[in-house]
């Protein structure tokens, strides 16, 4: 049986890039959403939320790119020197919000320098972040195998849009996350900023689907020829039901299921990107069979792969599990 | 202002990764050392081995974030900055990388979680077993990223397909000819580098009178595993060497700034390698010292750096002085580690005041010595990125100088910041010094208040005899 391996391979840098995308999305969006506070032990009840998950959160970052890289060299050596200037912004934002969660705990007079840092790193890593997917749709100018661009040319206003989108999602997941993890008045306050950003990420959603069509007629072709309209219009449809079942939850003092209906939002989202796309991994030219490592090669990957994803999920899991309930006011930072 | 793209490409990558080598060489000792800890204060139930362990493990994981996130930079710069050498050895190295973060990272920064966090939370079992899995993970780490940069040194096990390297057979890529060497090199300069540390934060301590009773058992453990590594490390530095000789030759010649193959093997000591004249000037040298180390015979000969043309040479300088800062770092912490043994058999370790000065002043060794020893290894490969297959100046990405060397500003501007802020911490965390109570209930409270108190008691009467 001949396995289409860059295909098992797309779906899985497609499941990486989505398991990051939802993970460290709450906790950027948490580390956002302390600007919205200036209490010290709201800030602190809010970090302790994400505190034991941010750095196995962030490990499906360098999962998706190194997946990227193994399974699509072709596509990484083009993606990453035309996406130069969000991705090195991103790393640098991530330093500072990584350093940030310990030096908070231990700084006294500096703590507002890096509460600043958690703030500002998780808004630029989630405005890159939002850059970078943008300048991927628009496509990626290629020549001899090689970026052939220039170092601003993903910056348009089309990627801006997708800056903020990804921002406000963010924004949502850790509201809604801290509507499931914390008690109180931060709970409460949450439940009110997630239902505004609901709305946002939905207005955000609405004007990229509408824009990505008229902008870029390889979309238009994907989404409106017959017979792809029969199977893609329950898309959007699917998409506006969940958000009105996560604004329902919300209203309804429900726990678990905004952030649900946040992450399936999310899900959604994606999709309709990765219909958008496929199977151009790097619009518009290069395909994920042009891209790909040789066989070999992904097998070797995909072997293992498949053997330690279950793992790997099974003690992430795990963790979640040891740190379930909520977070308590006075639980200190180890 | 023109710069050359590769240079700057090679100073940034230069800049961020020893800026990283620093954490991982301290993670990977360090959370050996808490696991050991932490198994011996489960095994004892001596509640001074959980304070100490809990003691490191607040520095542990200050280090710990800082390997992280300096280490997703360089996962994300092979691809801004090197597009070409990813795309040319992707199908080689990637899935090495790849293995590493299955296999590794998910396995460190999930326990770690549970290190950190889990006190008080889960059973001690969970939480020493949690030390220990952040440990194993380390290694495992190292062994993989090792094994990737050995095949950039010695690569074997691929073919070059339409202008691309691919793989032939996976073992031979992992298990290539300089790959056991420098994992053991690495792996027990990180054990090394660590055990120094916890010396000096000892020494420290006794000559303040502060935690005597932590400290010696600091001393101690650090010296006792000192006394076996820093003398292995000769060896496996020597038998390092002697495979760099017999697969990069041209590398230790630079090593050496040896210039004639047929020419005497002196040692120099000292000497300013002159790579127009291609030969060395104000040389302090031991006469033959260099044929002895790397050929066992007096007279023995090897390659010097004239058989090659200049355009694939190292730069001669950068791997000669480099060299030599390893060296004398080095053989300073096989001095301070026999010294300290021969101190603590007679019994007066503790109170000889000379040597508890320096080894507390000189913690930073190991990580001099590192940092010296990938120089050498990294700049004595060029101009080969891949030895011998791919040069490093048709590696680099096709962005403009310009715009690297914008990156390369932030870099060291938020590394610079980042840093000096660990060290800080890190520093003041040393100052605190571990708890005189052990941290068992998530308020912070103890939950044994008489066994606190006891211990305390006897901590208070052992500082005043």
């Amino acid at each position: 049986m001949q396995i289409d391996l860059p295909l098992v391979w797309a779906a899985i840098v497609g499941l990486a890039v989505a398991m990051y995308v939802i993970l460290d999305g709450f906790d950027l969006g948490i580390g956002v959403l302390l600007g919205l506070t200036d209490k010290a032990n709201e800030r602190d009840q809010m970090v302790n939320a994400i505190a034991p998950f941010w750095d196995g959160n962030e490990t499906w970052l360098v999962l998706g790119g190194g997946a990227l890289w193994i399974a699509f060299p072709g596509a990484y050596a083009v993606i990453m020197p035309a996406l130069y200037v969000p991705v090195i912004a991103m790393l640098l934002a991530l330093v500072f919000r990584g350093v940030a969660f310990e030096f908070r705990a231990l700084a006294e007079s500096s703590k507002p320098f890096w509460d600043s840092a958690m703030i500002g790193g998780s808004a630029l890593a989630a405005l890159c972040q939002g850059a970078i997917l943008g300048g991927l749709i628009q496509g990626i100018r290629i020549e001899n195998g090689a970026y052939a661009g220039g170092a601003f040319d993903w910056a348009t206003p089309f990627t801006a849009l997708c800056a903020l989108g990804v921002l406000a999602g963010y924004a949502l997941l850790g509201a809604t996350w801290l509507v499931l993890k914390t008690e109180g008045a931060i709970a409460t306050r949450a439940r009110e900023q997630a239902k505004i950003l609901l709305l946002v990420v939905l207005g955000f959603m609405v004007i990229v689907s509408a824009w990505t069509p008229f902008a870029f007629e390889r979309i238009f072709e994907r989404w409106f020829s017959l017979p792809n309209f029969f199977y893609l219009w329950p898309v959007p449809l699917v998409t506006a039901l969940v958000a009105f079942i996560g604004w329902r939850a919300l209203e309804r003092g429900r726990e678990v299921m905004p952030f649900l209906s946040a992450i399936a939002l999310f899900l959604l989202g994606y999709l309709g990107l990765v219909i958008s796309v496929f199977p151009y991994l790097v619009p518009p030219d290069l395909t994920i069979w042009q891209a790909s490592a040789t066989p070999s090669t992904q097998m070797f990957m995909l072997v293992g792969t498949l053997m330690l994803l279950p793992i790997i999920l099974g003690y992430v899991v795990f963790v979640y599990w040891i740190f379930r309930g909520k977070v308590r006011e006075g639980d200190s930072y180890h | 202002m023109e710069f050359d793209p590769v240079l700057i490409a090679r100073l940034q990558f230069a800049f961020t990764i020893a800026f990283h080598i620093i954490f991982p060489t301290f993670t990977i000792g360090l959370s050996a050392y808490i696991a050991t800890l932490m198994v011996m204060a489960m095994v004892t139930g001596r509640e001074r081995l959980q304070r100490l362990a809990q003691f490191w493990t607040r520095i542990f994981a200050i280090s710990f974030a800082m390997g992280v996130v300096s280490g997703v930079v360089l996962a994300y710069q092979f691809g801004t900055n090197w597009s070409r050498f990813s795309a040319f050895a992707g199908n080689v190295i990637g899935p090495l990388i790849g293995y590493e973060v299955l296999t590794a990272f998910f396995l460190e920064a999930t326990f770690l979680g549970i290190m950190l966090f889990g006190w008080g939370r889960v059973p001690m079992r969970l939480q020493v077993f949690s030390s220990i899995m952040v440990a194993l993970g380390t290694v495992i780490s190292t062994f993989w990223i090792i094994a990737a940069n050995s095949w950039m040194q010695t690569p074997a096990g691929h073919q070059i397909v339409d202008g691309i390297a691919v793989p032939l057979d996976w073992w031979d890529i992992i298990f290539n000819p300089s790959f056991p060497y420098r994992f053991a090199h690495m792996l027990n300069a990180a054990y090394l580098t660590s055990a120094f540390v916890v010396l000096a934060v000892g020494a420290r301590y006794l000559l303040a009178d502060r935690h005597p009773e932590q400290a010696r058992t600091m001393m101690r453990m650090a010296i006792g595993l000192l006394a076996v590594l820093a003398p292995l490390q000769v060896l496996l530095g020597d038998l390092h060497g002697l495979n760099t000789l017999k697969h990069q030759p041209i590398k230790i010649a630079a090593m050496e700034a040896h210039w004639d193959t047929f020419g005497p093997g002196n040692f120099h000591v000292f000497a300013w390698p002159d790579e127009e004249a291609e030969e060395n000037h104000f040389a302090i040298s031991i006469p033959q010292g260099a044929s002895l180390i790397l050929t066992h015979r007096l007279n023995g000969q090897f390659l010097g750096l004239k058989e090659v043309p200049p355009q694939e040479r190292p730069p001669v300088k950068t791997a000669f002085f480099a060299f030599r800062v390893m060296l004398a770092a080095g053989f300073f912490m096989v001095a301070a580690a026999l010294v300290g043994a021969w101190l603590m058999w007679r019994g007066v370790l503790f109170e000889t005041r000379w040597y508890l000065r320096i080894v507390a002043n000189t913690w930073w060794i190991g990580f001099v010595a590192v940092i010296a020893g990938w120089i050498v290894t990294e700049t004595g490969r060029q101009p080969w990125i891949v030895h011998r297959i791919m040069r490093t100046a048709d590696a680099i990405s096709p962005v403009t100088a310009s715009t690297v060397a914008t990156s390369l500003a932030l870099f060291v501007v938020i590394y610079g910041i980042v840093f000096a802020a660990g060290i800080y911490y890190i520093n003041r965390l040393i100052n605190k010094g571990p708890q005189s109570r052990a941290l068992e209930s998530p308020a912070g409270l103890p939950t044994r208040p008489l066994s606190a108190a006891h211990d305390a008691g006897r901590e208070a009467l052992a500082s005043r005899g």
